[in-house]
């Protein structure tokens, strides 16, 4: 409870108490908070599924699992990391940062803003749901298809499939309806002055991120409807027998999916100038060819979806477009990379947690996006494909490039959510484990793949056996790493060294002017932006 | 964990950052190629692999340069620049971008669009067609040419999964009919699938395509040296995906036509042994073995299935159910039609693409009389072909 809150007491505006403030809430900074906790809630429930997964690929043989577990638990995985973990904390980050630093007093659609959290708990029951029923004697236990639900394998799979697809549908009506109230917050909350080419980079990513949501998001709802209607009311939209067609399936699934990378990573690339400017004291490096980086990605990237179905038979001019156009998306990239630089250079640097772990997301991020380049090329992708080497490549795109900038978000803005200054020792550990075991478990996964190792296999031949060994060793030591993060991030909401309102020296932006914690109406006066 | 492999291990591990002749038994490249497709991905892997890897350190490099000199504890003075003034510096930010767009469409897209052109050319000088068909946890090969028809299907003993007996050299890559291919002719490879998607995957000959049900799609390969290649399935295709491996095996021409005259024979011999009536005792022993083989990997070894994923055959109502009327025409969703037509919708597959009439006739008079069902009688593998 913060002396703000306190003073708020009695007066209309003082939020109820107990669980009913969290359940009624309309505060973007308490439904910044759910989201954040559900993420950090949820990543330990992804990560400990990956443990029995890893432990299982430990060695050859069936050891602990049959493969019917197993199917499941790596499929479940990637959707509880990518819709629970990843994207809920970019969106507890935005509904937490983006009032502060565009100086709006909330989100400009509080009511839809509490419905949209309130959602996920529900799909999070749903998709997780099977695996109890399946104790009790119900069903086959959850989707058992992979994350990517492909057809027809996902016509024939127990009904933890259903589970799944109502569970994407509730999810993807929270993330509509999030898009949709940050794009109004930012179109008509900006305090005067804060023109659109004046935002925040981490803004102009959230707000790209949002609208790439509500173009892709309506064509996943529409394949997995598809697909239940498949399985259920007899229509046969992928089914050849019927004049269907199970390819259609991946084309409709990507169109979603590739923009779904950059959905996850743009709020991470909005967010890792403002760190590496703060710690380089230095302010950040083109703006404007960042900001038009970002848009051309994301125009890219609905375009480009092809290169995760090379294998399924495509034309040769399909493929060499596809080739083409993934290679693209390396220029505006680079001018990213290129910005991220060009803002440390010549700065006078520190490197508190926030900035370790921006920077270990560029260099990580790096192997992540050159990996990519090299998958682009369609004959090298028929061996890339499917095997451990894509593994290796999402995960160095999605959890370093994703989850280690979520993190170095974390660090850098949890001192201004609670007040309080983070445990630096522990959490520089934490940045230290993680990187060395982020790199122990999936470099190895590189080798296997390349040596012909395919992925979502329970049991493997001889000669893959050391390196995943080493692959499983590298997962246990940083799943461990995690905990540290959770004890920092407790031991920074109990207490801690109070934090002032301008948490790092060289931190810029309206969110640094208000106090440490921010009152809960922040900006009782709006804010005016000079030149 | 052996003394032995610990150090391979080790060894492994220094060889990732030594030179290829260093390893121990630490596969970490592109496996050695066997067909021109092989070849030419190899190159274009290598040469991407060394192109990305320069970028890496260079762009790197200068990075680790600006964490170790521009630090506050060195008393650096922070610059104040947000982009570049003086045109100079404005053609020296556009350098690297144009760098990049010459190595994407030229250094890497002229070999890449080559390779393409290499990979999709799948009928030019063609001189012999097979057709794959992927389903549930096989592999079907025909030779539309010959005649000849095959399924190669997992032959790693169940003991050896569950660590009852020592892992075999080959454990998860060796099959009990391989794909018999000669040397120094282009195969044109046909592929499509019975049920889910399946992928084709051979590393060592460069190619890996999708068999899609419905469907037909191509791929090609013209093996250079007789031997033995091993890959396996590559899309998950339900819970014997890892079980479905793929093995080749390449001979001398002369060696192959003796192969097909053989082969050839032998369906001639099974052809006519269908024809006469087996003992119950002939049923039972080839329906034991056939069961092991394709049935047991869903409804377990002992009948029983797994509970809500695939039915018990122990006590099953369908089972112990009717299979021909008096007519001698299947039952409609009875025992044999079941087995010889699959579920649509599951993982029960139609077997009579897959099965001959002995196997089919065979495994449905095992299922009949073991795991406590009694119902003691035969079906013949007449029988079996006159419902097909």
């Amino acid at each position: 409870m913060t002396t703000a809150d306190l003073a708020l007491h009695g007066s209309p505006h003082a939020p109820p108490r107990g669980l009913m403030r969290w359940l009624t809430t309309t505060n973007h900074k308490d439904i910044g908070t759910m989201y954040l906790v559900f993420s950090l809630v949820m990543f330990f429930v992804g990560g400990a599924m990956i443990l029995l997964v890893r432990a299982e690929l430990f060695q050859p043989g069936m050891q602990m699992m049959q493969p019917e577990l197993f199917n499941q638990l790596i499929g479940v995985h990637a959707l509880v990391m990518i819709f629970m973990a990843l994207m809920p904390a970019a969106t507890g980050f935005a509904n937490w940062m983006i009032p502060l630093m565009i100086g709006a007093p909330d989100m400009a659609l509080p009511r839809l803003n509490n419905w949209s959290f309130w959602l996920l708990p529900p799909a999070a029951a749903l998709l997780l749901m099977p695996f109890a029923l399946a104790l009790f004697g119900v069903g086959s236990g959850a989707i058992a298809t992979g994350w990517t639900f492909y057809a027809p394998l996902s016509v024939q799979d127990g009904m933890g499939l259903d589970f799944a697809i109502l569970a994407i549908h509730l999810l993807g009506i929270s993330s509509v309806m999030g898009s949709i109230n940050i794009v109004v917050t930012v179109f008509n909350l900006r305090a005067p002055g804060m023109t659109f080419m004046k935002l925040p980079l981490f803004v102009w990513g959230w707000l790209i991120t949002a609208f790439m949501l509500i173009a892709v998001i309506p064509v996943l709802a529409g394949a997995v409807t598809m697909l239940l209607t498949d399985r259920h009311f007899g229509t046969h939209f992928f089914n050849a027998a019927g004049g269907g067609d199970p390819i259609l399936f991946q084309h409709l699934f990507w169109f979603f999916g590739h923009p779904e990378v950059y959905i996850v990573l743009f709020p991470v690339w909005g967010l890792t100038p403002h760190i590496l400017s703060a710690f380089a004291r230095k302010p950040v490096y083109g703006y404007r060819a960042q900001v038009y980086a970002f848009w051309v990605i994301g125009i890219l990237s609905v375009i480009v979806w092809g290169h995760h179905i090379m294998t399924s038979g495509m034309s040769t001019g399909a493929l060499l477009y596809f080739m083409y156009s993934t290679m693209s998306i390396s220029l505006p990239l680079s001018v990213l990379f290129f910005c991220w630089i060009a803002t440390i250079w010549r700065g006078a640097m520190t490197f508190e947690a926030p900035m370790l772990f921006a920077l270990g997301m560029i260099v990580l991020f790096g192997i992540g996006g050159l990996t990519g380049l090299v998958l682009a090329d369609a004959a090298a992708d028929a061996q890339y494909h499917h095997s451990y080497f894509v593994v290796a490549h999402f995960h160095y795109t999605l959890f370093a490039g994703g989850i280690m900038g979520i993190m170095a978000g974390v660090y850098f803005w949890l001192p201004k959510m609670t007040g309080h200054m983070i445990d630096e020792i522990l959490a520089k550990w934490h940045f230290w484990l993680t990187a060395i075991a982020f790199n122990l478990t999936f470099l190895p996964q590189f080798f296997v793949g390349l040596a012909g190792m395919p992925r979502r296999v329970p049991d493997y031949a001889l000669q893959f056996a050391e390196f995943n060994m080493l692959s499983s060793i590298g997962a246990f030591v940083l799943g461990a790493a995690q905990l540290l993060f959770l004890i920092v991030v407790v031991k920074c909401i109990r207490g801690g060294p109070p934090a002032p309102a301008k948490v790092w020296e060289g931190a810029e932006g309206l969110e640094w002017t208000v106090p440490s914690p921010p009152p809960h109406h922040t900006f009782q006066t709006r804010p005016v932006i000079g030149e | 964990m052996s003394a032995r492999r610990a150090i391979s291990m080790l060894l492994g591990g220094l060889a990732v950052f030594g030179p290829a002749s260093a390893r121990a038994s630490l596969d970490w490249n592109l496996p050695p190629p066997a067909t021109p497709l092989a070849l030419d991905t190899l190159h274009v892997h290598n040469t991407f692999m060394v192109i990305t890897l320069t970028i890496f350190v260079l762009v790197f490099a200068i990075m680790i340069y600006s964490i170790v000199v521009h630090r506050k504890s060195r008393n650096h003075e922070p610059a104040a620049f947000t982009g570049p003034g003086t045109a100079a510096q404005i053609f020296w930010t556009l350098i690297p971008f144009l760098i990049l767009v010459f190595i994407d469409f030229i250094v890497m897209g002229i070999p890449a669009y080559h390779s393409v052109e290499v990979m999709q050319d799948t009928r030019t000088d063609a001189d012999m067609v097979v057709k794959v068909t992927g389903s549930q946890w096989k592999w079907q090969y025909e030779y539309p040419e010959e005649g000849i028809k095959l399924v190669s299907s997992l032959a790693t003993p169940r003991a050896q999964l569950d660590g009852q007996a020592a892992k075999g050299e080959h454990y998860l890559r060796e099959v009990d009919n391989p794909l018999v291919l000669p040397v120094g002719k282009k195969v044109r490879i046909l592929l499509t699938s019975t049920d889910v998607i399946h992928t084709w995957w051979v590393p060592q000959f460069g190619t890996k395509r999708d068999a899609i049900p419905g469907f037909i799609r191509e791929t090609w390969a013209t093996i250079a040296q007789p031997g033995v290649y091993r890959g396996q399935c590559a899309e998950l295709c339900g819970t014997g995906h890892a079980f479905m491996p793929v093995v080749v095996q390449a001979v001398m021409e002369p060696e192959y036509r003796q192969w097909v005259a053989q082969k050839k024979a032998e369906q001639s011999a099974q052809a006519a042994s269908a024809q006469r009536t087996w003992s119950r005792d002939e049923l039972m022993k080839h329906g034991q073995e056939i069961y092991a083989k394709v049935c047991a990997v869903c409804h377990q070894p002992n009948g029983q299935g797994i509970p809500g994923t695939f039915p018990a055959l122990a006590g099953s109502k369908l089972v112990n159910g009717p299979l021909l009327d008096a007519a001698g025409r299947l039952v409609k969703d009875g025992h044999l039609d079941r087995v010889m037509n699959g579920k649509p919708g599951t993982a029960m597959q139609a077997f009579k693409a897959t099965l001959s009439d002995s196997d089919i006739a065979a495994v449905v008079t095992f299922e009949r009389n073991s795991f406590g069902n009694k119902m003691g009688d035969l079906v013949q593998p007449a029988q079996v072909k006159a419902v097909r």
